[in-house]
């Protein structure tokens, strides 16, 4: 079998590929609501991937977008009875901007110093969320966002049914994916790309540098508010959790276990992850310890993460074999 | 809230200040270490931590508060030194983000060692006895604890500076800092020289946190909110700058401090803000170089 025709196949239409996994998916896991959480936090990882793995640049405040995206999508259906779209669009919109106010501030910054940044300005939110409890219900978190029935043009969807609603999410995440496939095959995801090898290059090119920053710290922060509002709607709570610096290291640790830089790689890394919390704590209270260990081999070793790394080996292979022959 | 009156404001100034010493402590191993090694060290806020819990147990076992304020940063450092040695020494010269995310997972197992150790409550913690008590300083008075909470953090800032401007080692160490090639090149051993720091930079986290330990909950989570402040005080202070980490860490600790004072809600968030002012102003902090940063 040719190798290197099956990768540049599926390179080439990635987006289908990686639906298609994922339209199998709920059947490889042992339940659904592992499944949704995978395509919940994939997306998120995606969206943090852009960031981090496209254009280098390493924010660890990334669960202010996810959170923000979960708050708001859940104040619009508690508060204000809002449709669930247009409450998804809400959570998109609200991390939009949180993203354009705290990237604006941040990408003064680089290097270490963005990532000391992004965390400082993500725990803000953290607080101001905290502190809004007549909206947020503070240290308990939002309850009762509740969506029974997704009304699709007349179509009624039973969003409780685990596989229903795993299909709806996909719908989502899979417009997502396209989009961010399209993004990184413009000429500004050739900008960005270009901005991780060699900033000063890029501006030297001519590109505007900060502005392509900034645009791009806006779209993975509308991306992870997506993922947000959909778990929203997944988990009709909204945890205050989802706003800690921990879950900011979340989306660090499954685009760096995945393989960062990859398109694949932020959905194996959420797999991986939540697979193995999934086994580790029916065994083990202490699951932070173990991803602990595992992130830290992960950094020492294999440094490309489980998909860049089988990508590499299969790209060696190939290379191997065009050149015997 | 009742009425604000001259000598409240100076209580809380005085407040401010000794929380300020333990910012200052705090990003003055984060700036050592910074400077010279340029890691960052993610697992600082857990260093810390451990080294309130360390603390507390030296207190218990030894029975004298002094003993503790000797052992948990010998020990603390002792761990320092393992972990540059055996995790961060590998990364060096490959991409300057890979130390910051090693010490990330780090400070995961730190979490849960303690966690293992120590139970997931944390522990209760007391003012040592001898410190016990207020002082009348002429406009109120101040809890002793927390004037020798600001006595603690001048005698290691003195320590610290008469060591790295007075001595030979110190001499190395600046050195290092400016240029690692020249410093090999004249014969030595610059990997000692890292370790050595980043071993202090962990032990005067550890202090900072057996310090710290009698005024705050002692829990394993409690190094994460004081990562973010020591990262909030770098950033203003200047990167790498130990008397930016001193001066900042105090004007952190005043601004918190008054902020609770006038609108207890956004004490948390008042840092943060300083940190966006700076940040707008002054990306690079009060004593960092420029460029260095932008």
């Amino acid at each position: 079998m040719d190798i290197n025709r099956l990768t540049s196949a599926i390179t080439r239409h990635r987006v289908a590929a990686v639906i298609v996994v994922l339209m199998m998916f709920p059947w490889l896991m042992p339940y659904e609501a592992l499944a949704i959480n995978i395509l919940i936090f994939g997306l998120y990882a995606v969206g943090f991937n852009l960031l981090f793995g496209y254009t280098g640049m390493l924010s660890f405040g990334h669960a202010a977008f996810l959170g923000t995206g979960s708050y708001l999508c859940g104040i619009a259906i508690v508060s204000f009875g809002w449709p669930w779209w247009a409450a998804i669009v809400a959570g998109v919109v609200a991390s939009a901007a949180i993203g354009l106010v705290i990237g604006f501030l941040a990408i003064r910054t680089r290097g270490i110093y963005f990532s000391m940044v992004t965390l400082a300005l993500g725990q803000i939110v953290y607080y101001a969320f905290y502190k809004a409890e007549r909206w947020t219900g503070g240290e308990n978190g939002l309850r009762g966002v509740r969506v029974e029935t997704i009304d699709l043009l007349g179509l009624k969807l039973d969003f409780v049914d685990p596989l229903t609603k795993y299909y709806v999410i996909l719908a989502f995440v899979a417009a997502a994916l396209w989009f961010v496939s399209r993004v990184l095959a413009s000429p500004f995801g050739a900008v960005i790309v270009a901005i991780r090898e060699n900033e000063r290059r890029t501006a030297a090119c001519g590109y505007d540098v900060a502005r392509a920053k900034l645009l791009v710290f806006v779209l993975s922060a509308a991306l992870c508010g997506l993922a947000g509002a959909l778990r929203a709607l997944h988990l009709s709570i909204v945890p205050i959790d989802s706003l800690h610096y921990l879950q900011s290291g979340q989306a660090v640790m499954m685009c760096l276990l995945g393989g960062m830089g990859t398109f694949f790689g932020p959905f194996v890394g959420a797999a991986v992850f939540l697979y193995l919390e999934d086994v580790t704590t029916t065994v083990t209270t202490h699951w932070m310890a173990a991803v602990g260990v595992i992130f830290m081999v992960f950094v020492l070793f294999f440094p490309r993460g489980v998909w860049g790394s089988i990508l590499h080996w299969l790209r060696r292979h190939a290379d191997k074999a065009r050149v015997a022959a | 809230m009742g009425d604000i009156t001259p000598s409240l404001l100076l209580l809380q100034l005085m407040t401010g200040i000794a929380l300020g010493a333990v910012y200052a402590l705090l990003a003055l191993g984060l700036s050592l270490i910074f400077g010279m090694l340029t890691v960052v060290n993610f697992a600082h806020g857990a260093f810390f931590m451990v080294g309130a819990f360390l603390g507390v147990y030296f207190l218990g076992l030894t029975g004298s508060f002094w003993f503790s304020l000797v052992l948990t940063p010998l020990a603390v450092g002792a761990i320092g030194l393992v972990a540059e040695r055996f995790l961060v020494r590998p990364l060096y010269g490959r991409g300057i983000d890979y130390p910051l995310l090693l010490t990330f997972g780090l400070s995961y197992v730190m979490i849960e060692a303690m966690r293992v150790a120590f139970g997931i409550e944390g522990v209760a913690t007391s003012t040592p006895a001898e410190l016990r008590g207020a002082v009348n300083l002429g406009f109120g008075y101040f809890p002793l604890y927390r004037l020798f909470l600001i006595g603690a953090t001048a005698v290691v800032v003195l320590g610290l500076w008469l060591f790295i401007e007075k001595t030979r080692y110190g001499l190395i160490i600046r050195a290092g800092s400016r240029d690692p090639e020249i410093v090999r090149v004249l014969g030595i051993d610059i990997a000692r020289v890292w370790l050595l720091v980043f071993g202090i930079g962990t032990a005067i986290a550890g202090l900072s946190g057996a310090l710290a330990a009698p005024t705050r909950a002692v829990n394993p989570e409690m190094g994460i909110s004081v990562l973010a402040e020591s990262f909030v005080v770098t950033v203003v202070g200047g990167m790498g700058s130990l008397p930016g980490a001193v001066i900042a860490g105090l004007l952190v600790g005043i601004v918190f401090s008054m902020t609770s004072l006038f609108a207890p809600d956004l004490a948390e968030l008042s840092i943060f803000v300083l940190m966006a002012v700076v940040l707008l102003i002054k990306p690079q902090g009060f004593f960092g170089k420029a460029g260095l940063m932008s």
